[in-house]
Formats: structure tokens, sequence, C-alpha cells
């Protein structure tokens, strides 16, 4: 393993501090805590908590400050933070007008995050939670733990961040979010799997030729592997799986993300990004904003997913309100 | 007399630390490679915190609980600490424990795994392993047995749970997203807790 960090042990804790180092006009942490939260604090409004584990960046951290999130909860690589933590972060989040928690749909992300929502409850802080499950890779059925939630995420914060800005009751900011998971949709896939610090090896092996489709964003394997196409041809893939939704029709207008896993080119997603655009013109599809780049990464990861977001005037207002985050800035 | 209930649980924490690598490489296989590294560095922290003076087993217990959920994090945090609470709040007051005493404190955790991970026997979790032992434990109090022989059957069942894991699809957890690439191998978890067990029998023989 060849990575340039310090104790394995550390990563976290340095990353953090250093963040905040980079943006104190943004960040600030919680003492003694896994915990980025405003700089400016979050009076007087609804606040948005995120996070999970660590490994994602810029997400969650990233994305605290005007129009998106007020804290993110970092926990250790690829593993959920714990619950205590969580009931700091919405303890210190907590501006007077409820909470709402953002949580991806795995297993351990759900279960901290409810015990805390549950500890935060019982000291009477009005918290109530949104669950992002947008990965189409993974079926969604009784016989699963359900869909993951992986790069969608990002416009849930940007649309309900918008919404908690402007005003909006807790009940209204849900209803936000709620609709931004019923409209997002994302499918990812990797040429190279990723290496967590801890373990110090990749987490899947693939041939020289191989490539993974489906993948998640901790170095889960994915759905099939198959050999190397073109770019194209692996676009043309993902977005077969993700249309196959039957949410995005001609006459629709989308928000199309081409994130980055962490270890690709912007070069290469922007490649993506023009037959992304050329496929969704050919069916009527109209974009109504494009986003290229590394959001929702998984280390260093070499691949990437595509998001689309149906949407609405509503939804158009939230995402074209202004943002000021680390890693999302809009005038 | 004093219960040795720290003893146990340094046990415990030992074998789980011994185990890290294989726990990790397990959940390699199926999950997100970080079973071990989680339980390990946990346990580290329960040696680190526990009381070695109380003999209460239901407090240390329910120490070694809240130590799990606050530093394990994933999935495992949450679960084995709602077990390890739950089978304290069940041995409460308690400085000695009778086979039906600790049939209590397994339902207990059982109870708590169930509910905190909505989970069903058969989901390639560590119910598969815990369940079964839990029924082979109960027979055997039945009959009469006590708590090292109950629990060498408990064990026995817990280890063809393991088995029985690598037969079937996970639909709970990470591994549920592997569809039927999950068949043939087995659960880190339904391992993790089997190793549990089977510290247990072996520090109450001695």
């Amino acid at each position: 393993m060849k990575k340039l960090i310090n104790e394995v042990d550390n990563v976290v804790n340095e990353m953090l501090d250093g963040m905040v180092l980079a943006c104190p006009k943004y960040v600030k942490r919680l003492e003694g805590l896994e915990v980025l939260v405003r700089a400016g604090g979050s009076q007087g409004k609804v606040a948005l908590v995120s996070g999970g584990g660590s490994g994602h960046e810029p997400a969650h951290g990233g994305f605290v400050g005007k129009g998106m999130l007020d804290a993110a909860v970092a926990g250790a690589v690829f593993t959920s933070p714990t619950p205590d933590q969580v009931y700091e972060a919405i303890k210190a989040a907590n501006g007077g007008k409820g909470v709402l928690l953002v949580i991806k749909n795995y297993t351990g992300d759900v279960m901290n995050f409810e015990m805390a929502a549950d500890m935060a409850a019982d000291e009477g802080i009005e918290v109530d939670k949104v669950i992002v499950a947008d990965d189409v890779a993974v079926e969604n059925s009784t016989w699963t733990t359900g869909r993951r939630g992986i790069a969608g995420t990002i416009f849930v914060h940007k649309c309900a961040g918008a919404c908690a800005e402007m005003g909006g009751s807790l009940a209204q900011v849900k209803a936000i979010a709620e609709k931004v998971i019923a409209n997002v949709r994302s499918m990812g896939m990797a040429i190279e799997a990723c290496t967590v610090p801890a373990a110090g090896k990749k987490s899947f092996d693939l041939a020289e030729d191989e490539i993974e489709i489906g993948i998640g964003i901790h170095g889960e394997p994915g759905t099939h592997r198959e050999k190397i196409s073109t770019v194209n041809e692996i676009a043309d893939q993902l977005i077969a799986k993700i249309l196959g939704e039957g949410i995005y029709n001609a006459g629709d207008e989308v928000a199309v993300m081409v994130n980055g896993m962490g270890g690709t080119p912007l070069m290469e997603l922007y490649v993506a990004n023009k037959h992304i655009s050329d496929v969704l013109a050919a069916k009527g599809i109209k974009i109504y904003k494009t986003i290229v780049g590394n959001y929702m990464t998984s280390l260093d990861m070499e691949g990437f997913s595509i998001t689309l977001l149906k949407l609405d005037d509503e939804l158009k207002q939230c995402l074209d309100a202004p943002a000021d985050t680390p890693a999302f800035v809009q005038y | 007399m004093p219960s040795r209930i720290y003893e146990c649980i340094e046990k415990i924490a030992e074998k789980i630390k011994e185990n890290k690598d294989l726990l990790t490489d397990l959940d390699r296989e199926i999950g997100d490679a970080d079973h071990g590294v989680n339980m390990a560095r946990g346990f580290s922290a329960v040696e680190e915190k526990i009381p070695k003076d109380d003999d209460d087993i239901g407090v240390v217990l329910k120490k070694t609980g809240m130590t799990l959920l606050s530093t394990v994090g994933g999935a495992s945090g949450p679960l084995y600490g709602t077990a390890y609470m739950e089978a304290g709040k069940a041995a409460a007051g308690k400085t000695e424990i009778t086979a039906e005493d600790f049939g209590a404190m397994l339902g207990a955790a059982i109870a708590g795994i169930q509910k905190r991970g909505k989970a069903v026997q058969g989901e390639k979790t560590m119910l598969d392993a815990l369940i079964p032992a839990q029924e082979a434990y109960l027979a055997k109090v039945a009959e009469g047995a006590d708590i090292v022989t109950a629990l060498d059957a408990a064990c026995d069942a817990a280890n063809k749970g393991i088995e029985f894991t690598k037969t079937i699809r996970a639909t709970k957890g990470r591994a549920s997203y592997l569809g039927d690439r999950s068949i043939g191998h087995q659960d880190p978890g339904a391992t993790s807790a089997t190793i549990t067990l089977e510290t247990i029998r072996d520090f109450l023989k001695g």
C-alpha cells in the first residue's frame, strides 16, 4: 500500500483538522469529536445533519455551509459514525427550529443515526430523518436491505439545504428532501478498486482488462464484472439502467451529475459527460443543469457514477439557490 | 465472592483481537472489509474503560455495551452494543449466574439484536449462529445440564449455523447487495458471535 498518510488510525482526525485549517470561514470542529459544524452557527433555521463513514470526501464535511448542511459527522473510513457523535452533531446544529437527518441507506448508518435521533428526541430536540436510496444497481425488494444511498445524496443536501436557508419549516424541508429522493437515481462503476488504509490492500481485484459494474461507494464489489469497453458503451449501460426506472421521459427536465470516484481524471469525467448529454438529448430529456466533478468519492477508486434528478419548478428553485460551502459554491 | 465478569470480558476482547484478520478477511469477501478492524478497536476501548473492580455483572456488561456502541461504528457497533446492554439488564444486580440466568441473558441479547437490526433467522447474519445456539442451550438446560455442558451444545449449534450461512444468500447488511454472489461465503457476524460464545464457554471451563 502506498498512501500519503501518517498513522493509519489517525487519518480521519488529521483530515478533519486539515479541513478546518483550510476552510475556517466555513467550518469548525466540535472539540474532541469527529464533527464539523458551520463556523457561524445555525441559529433560527432548520438544521441539516448528515454524515457517514469517511473516505467519501468532499462528502460530507465539504458541504457544510450556507445553503447546504449545518453539521457533518465523520466515522472511521467506510464505517458509520457512532450514535454519541451523531447526537453531539444534532445538539450543536440545532438552531431551535428542528433538525433533519440525511441518512444514506446502509444498515449501520440507519441504526446509528436512529439511535442518535432517539437520544436527541429524549432531550426535547425536534428531529426527523430521510433515507437516501438512489443506487439502481441494487434491486429494491424484500430480499435485500434496500438500495444504497450514493451520489444522489448531494442533490438532497443542495435542495433541502436551500429550503432550510429560505426559512422552510422542518416539515417543508423534509418534503423537499423526500421529493428529491423520489426523483433521483444513480449508478456507478469502477475500473480499479480502492484501498482502505486500515486494510492495506485493494477491496477487490480486477484484471488489467476487467471492470466492475454497479459498485457501491465503500469498495464493495458490484453486481457483475465484464471486459472493459469504451466510456460511451459503459455510460450507455449505466444510463439504460437508470432510465429503466421509468422516471425520466421525453420532455422531462433533469439535473445531471457525473461524479468521480476519487481516482479518475476530470478529463475522463468530461468525456463521459459529452456522451451522456448526447444520449439524453436523443431521448428528448432536457438537461437543466450539469455538475461534473468529485463529490461522493470512494478513496482512490477509479471509476464514476451517473446521477439524474427529475426537476419541477420547486426543485429548480432549490437547485438554483445560492450555496457557499468548501466543496460547492454557487451564486 | 468476586464475579470474575471483568476477566471474562477481557478474554472475549483478547479472542476478538486475535481473530481480527480472519473477521476482516471474511468481510472482504462479501462486505466492506472492516468487521475485524472495527471489533478490535471496540474491544481495545472496552479493556481500557470497563470497571475492573465492579462485581455487578449487569453494570460491567452495560458498560461494555455502551463502550462498543461508541467505538465500533458500522452495523456491528449498535448490534453488539445493544446485545451486551440487554444482557446486562437481564443480569442487573447479580454477582453470579445460574444456567437459567445465562439463558435469560442470551435471550435478551438476541431480542435486542433483532429489534435493532430488524432481522430474522436465515438472512445470513449473526442471528444464524445465535438463535440455534440459544435453542440448543435451552434444550440442554431443560434436561438439567449445567452451564458449561449447555454452552458446549450452544457452540456446536453456532458452528453449524456458520456452516449454514455459507449456503444462503444474504438479505440483510451490505452482503445483500451481492445477491447470489454472497452464497458460498460464511458470515463474518455469525463468526464473531460464535467466537464470543466459545470464549465464554472456555472461560467457564477454566
